[in-house]
């Protein structure tokens, strides 16, 4: 599970330096994106064309990656399924990152796509598919532009909902 | 819906988007805010003397302090991904050029300006002119050559 000691000692002091204690190899977001893409896919093309079809296996993805999202959101990126995947597999092949980036941005696209999984489930549950299709599609996009393009979708939500905010 | 059309119409877009998202991100251009916003900003922020169809920051009021030859200021926000990098270029750039001061303002902090100026995303940067006048605006990381060419018209 664990990477090489001297490679975490780096890790810590490279933190140290930018962010405090919260800085994050800016890799890791971008390896989960792409799994975040890779499951969304999967669960686009399970949902059925119809609603006589079977909805279980879109379901079951759907919810296993709201867990994945609401885990880096509620429990911070130290709890993101991915993320643990890569700092325990990924990261210790590749060598310490060039440099750290801030962790808050990554955390609220998490809480975004979260959001937009809820609105899936609700789709599934009230048995209207295409609220699921059109949520998982957003979702997808988004993860697929953070995975290829290293753009934060969900990061621009914030100022588009604070100026929302202010006009209301 | 057709899922499998779905996914192939959200690759599409999302490549599309991202492409020409690379290809626009950072560009310098002139400021096409319209006069309306204009005088609104003016009478958000009115400055005695301010020259006629061009906008003005008023300095005394953001607290900001005007270059004597130009001024960067930078919006950005609590979660945005360029802005450390576009901040560490810009307040770089100010630094070495004599005349040129760099300024960062929170966009939730100034969400009046961030409507008259139509800003949609950060970091968004304005390039004022020594009078503090609106001579160009980019969206997303900026290029240092592209500033550093317009710094030099404006200087």
């Amino acid at each position: 599970m664990e990477a090489p000691r001297d490679a975490a000692e780096e890790h810590q002091r490279l933190n140290a330096e930018s962010f405090g204690r919260d800085g994050i190899d800016p890799r890791g977001p971008r390896f989960s994106a792409a799994i975040t893409s890779v499951v969304l896919a999967a669960a686009l093309l399970a949902v059925p064309s119809s609603s006589s079809g079977s909805q279980t296996v879109a379901v079951v993805l759907v919810v296993f990656q709201t867990l994945v999202f609401g885990f880096a959101t509620f429990r911070g990126l130290d709890a993101h399924l991915y993320g643990r995947i890569f700092r325990s597999v990924v990261a210790p092949r590749l060598g310490p990152p060039a440099e750290l980036e801030d962790q808050a941005p990554p955390r609220f696209s998490q809480l975004v796509g979260f959001l937009f999984m809820v609105v899936a489930l609700l789709g599934f549950f009230f048995g209207i598919l295409w609220i699921a299709q059109i949520a998982i599609g957003f979702a997808l996009a988004a993860a697929l532009l953070n995975a290829v393009f290293n753009y934060c979708l969900g990061c621009e939500m914030y100022l588009l909902g604070a100026r929302i905010r202010a006009r209301t | 819906m057709n899922s499998l059309w779905l996914l192939v119409g959200v690759v599409l877009i999302a490549v599309g988007f991202g492409l020409w998202r690379k290809w626009s991100d950072g560009r310098l251009r002139e400021d096409s805010t319209e006069s309306e916003v204009m005088d609104s900003l003016l009478s958000v922020h009115s400055t005695p003397g301010a020259p006629e169809g061009q906008q003005q920051f008023d300095a005394q009021t953001l607290g900001i302090l005007l270059g004597s030859q130009a001024t960067l200021v930078q919006f950005s926000s609590a979660f945005c991904q360029p802005c450390r990098s576009a901040r560490l270029l810009l307040a770089n750039l100010a630094d070495d050029l004599p005349g040129v001061t760099f300024v960062e303002l929170d966009a939730e902090g100034h969400l009046d300006l961030v409507q008259t100026l139509h800003i949609r995303r950060t970091p968004t940067i304005f390039l004022l002119d020594s009078a503090g006048n609106i001579k160009k605006r980019a969206v997303g990381l900026p290029r240092k050559s592209e500033v550093v060419a317009a710094l030099a018209d404006v200087v």
